[in-house]
């Protein structure tokens, strides 16, 4: 009798919570689902003469990824990621602090300053950065007319300016979840560690940073992710002639047609992508997930 | 005060215009319970915090043992803290947040042991030392918080109304605990708290603030039954508080003429002519149904009001003011709307000097 009244609000319970993520799920099964096993299912077939996909099974394109040619590429490509998201979080860090710092109301206006490049068009904001550094650009007129330099520097379609690029374009992806763990972070914890005898930086050593850890490794997450599979900015900023994987993907995907190799390079991607998430929930808590 | 551990010598504070802490002087003696006690918003937390190093005075001198601590930061001043919302680290086990203080002060690991273990042992979360504060409910949050702070061995310890968020029962038991606790370890407790019974109960000394001013610093006993000012003697327990002028003296009897009527009260330091008020507890206020002498105060029974241990009954006076007396059992001896005269016998009220706004 008492099972059965238990059992019967559960029953009662599912229905619109099924109904509710039916929906969804149809959605995610509809458009990540089926693309994902796809694209899977290609990075295993082999390639055509003309570029089409022939439904042959190999391995094929995962032995070609291991070649030097394309694993310099894989490298060189974690390498930036990696470095654009150790200096994101170290210039991100101090500046969410300082954000998390100020009254609400200042915060949100400094929240908006840093949003607003992010709203405007990616494209219009990297051709910019191009006509400001191109050889006879503003940053080079002043350089060369104030006696810095000799002649004109060569920064557009380098590495530095495309990291560069990538620093400023995920800038904000750091900030975001940095500035919210730190403005959770109470004041009085930080008190209490002063009056228990720590110095700021011991402060911060032993409270801020095991507290806050949370947001970097959200921060870690949304910035290391899409900056490897990125293209726009070594695109445009590289001029391509830097070639990062993103690039690579891309161009398998147009104009050099080899489908089952772009999908063994975005299988990689992905794999990397659920290794770090992986990673990032067995260290933070499920809750914690709410910030990525 | 040979003896003072802390010293305030004309302290103010301000934030921007707003003067929160008004010329305080105040000495704690080595050894002593004191509670700060007031309304919120009074300043109490601020002159707490003050002494801790966490905020800045605007005047006057803080001297901790005799030395001034102005310019020591928090982490160099000899006090510590057990903060209102108890602020634990909440990626540490109990252990470690009391281990913390220790931990700082590269005190070897075996003496850490040892005294975050007799520590644990005295504020009985023993059981508890691997669990992190989340796992905790509120009274064992604040059984850690004060341990972390006194294992630190600290001279004064500083409280923040640590029992504030405790329920009425926990409240009750914990206010004991803390001052047996207290007394065993002789270490200087200044305690924060609005609430006048948990003051009562616990301090040596209670130091009553109004407005950032301190009113009256005094024995429980004293504040309680000769308050100094009209504030203290209407925030401290329950009491009827007349405003008024004398208009005789007899000896030290002085007549006194307010809005409801003429009272009498014992005042030696009080002149005819003089403005003044008059403090009358409950369990002292007494009805008669014929006129009494000296006294002119006239009302109608209100209604009775059962409180448990005490049966309150609530006269309305003539003038419109309420006046409540206090006897263990009903007053049957008057019935509700029945007319009556009120009085007292004259060395049970107080009489109590007018100040100007600002002046103690
Ligand atoms: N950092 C601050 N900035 C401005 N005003 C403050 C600040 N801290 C406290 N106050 C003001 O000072 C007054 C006293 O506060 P507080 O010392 O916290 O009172 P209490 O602890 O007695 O309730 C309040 O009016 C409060 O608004
Ligand atoms: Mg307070």
């Amino acid at each position: 009798m008492s099972s059965a009244s238990q059992a019967m609000p559960k029953k009662k319970n599912l229905l619109p919570k099924m109904a509710m993520a039916g929906p969804v799920s149809l959605w995610m099964i509809l458009f990540v689902t089926i693309p994902l096993m796809y694209i899977i299912f290609i990075s295993f077939m082999s390639r055509g003469v003309f570029g089409d996909v022939l439904y042959k099974p190999t391995t094929e394109s995962y032995t070609t990824i291991l070649d030097p040619t394309y694993f310099k590429v894989i490298v060189k490509s974690l390498q930036a990621a990696g470095i654009t998201t150790l200096l994101c979080i170290l210039i991100g860090y101090p500046f969410a602090y300082i954000i998390a710092r100020k009254p609400k109301d200042v915060a949100a206006k400094m929240i908006t300053l840093l949003m607003i490049p992010f709203w405007t068009n990616s494209l219009m904001r990297l051709n910019a950065w191009l006509l400001l550094f191109q050889t006879s650009g503003p940053v080079n007129n002043f350089l060369v007319n104030f006696g810095f330099v000799d002649k004109p520097i060569g920064f557009i379609y380098t590495d530095e300016l495309v990291m560069i690029g990538l620093i400023t374009n995920m800038l904000p992806f750091a900030v975001l979840p940095l500035y919210s763990t730190i403005e959770k972070l109470e004041k009085s914890l930080l008190e209490a560690s002063a009056d228990l005898g720590a110095d700021a930086k011991t402060t911060f050593m032993k409270v801020t940073l095991p507290i806050t850890f949370p947001g970097i490794f959200s921060a870690i997450i949304l910035v290391f992710i899409p900056s490897l599979g990125i293209y726009t900015v070594t695109d445009m900023l590289g001029g391509g002639k830097v070639m990062y994987i993103g690039n690579i993907i891309k161009n398998q995907f147009g104009a050099i047609r080899n489908w089952p190799l772009g999908a063994a390079l975005s299988v990689l991607l992905i794999v990397i992508t659920m290794l770090l998430i992986f990673i990032y929930t067995r260290f933070a808590k499920i809750e914690d997930m709410e910030v990525v | 005060m040979n003896n003072s551990i802390i010293t305030l010598e004309g302290v103010v504070k301000r934030f921007g215009s707003n003067v929160v802490v008004k010329n305080l002087n105040l000495e704690v003696a080595q050894g002593e319970f004191l509670t700060l006690l007031g309304p919120s918003g009074c300043g109490k937390t601020t002159t707490l915090r003050m002494i801790a190093g966490f905020e800045e005075a605007s005047e006057g001198t803080i001297k901790v043992e005799g030395e001034r601590v102005e310019d020591k930061e928090p982490f160099q001043r000899n006090v510590n803290t057990v903060f209102q919302n108890y602020a634990l680290f909440p990626h540490m086990t109990v252990f470690n947040n009391i281990a913390y203080g220790l931990t700082i002060k590269k005190v070897p690991k075996a003496e850490i042991n040892e005294r975050v273990t007799e520590m644990l042992r005295m504020v009985q979360m023993e059981p508890y030392a691997k669990r992190k504060p989340d796992e905790l409910s509120g009274g064992q949050k604040q059984r850690v918080a004060i341990a972390r702070a006194l294992v630190n061995r600290p001279k004064v310890l500083l409280l923040d109304e640590p029992l504030g968020a405790l329920d009425l029962k926990l409240r009750k038991q914990m206010q004991i605990e803390l001052k047996r606790l207290q007394k065993k370890l002789g270490i200087t407790f200044i305690y924060v708290t609005h609430d006048q019974e948990e003051a009562l109960t616990m301090s040596d000394r209670i130091a009553v603030m109004h407005d950032g001013i301190l009113e009256q610093l005094d024995s429980p006993t004293e504040i309680y039954e000769h308050p100094k000012t009209r504030f203290v003697a209407g925030f401290i327990g329950e009491s009827n508080i007349f405003d008024g002028k004398v208009v005789a003296k007899e000896g030290d009897v002085l007549t006194v003429e307010t809005a409801e009527g003429n009272l009498q009260v014992i005042g030696p330091d009080f002149a005819v002519g003089e403005e003044m008020h008059v403090s009358i507890r409950p369990e002292y206020l007494e009805v008669s149904t014929s006129p009494v002498a000296g006294f002119t105060l006239e009302g109608k029974i209100k209604d009775f009001i059962y409180q448990g241990s005490v049966v309150k009954t609530a006269v309305d006076l003539n003038g419109g003011m309420e006046v409540k007396y206090s006897r263990f059992e009903q007053d049957n001896s008057v019935s509700e709307g029945e007319k009556v005269y009120v009085c007292w016998k004259p060395e049970k009220a107080v009489a109590i000097k007018k100040f100007d706004q600002g002046a103690v």
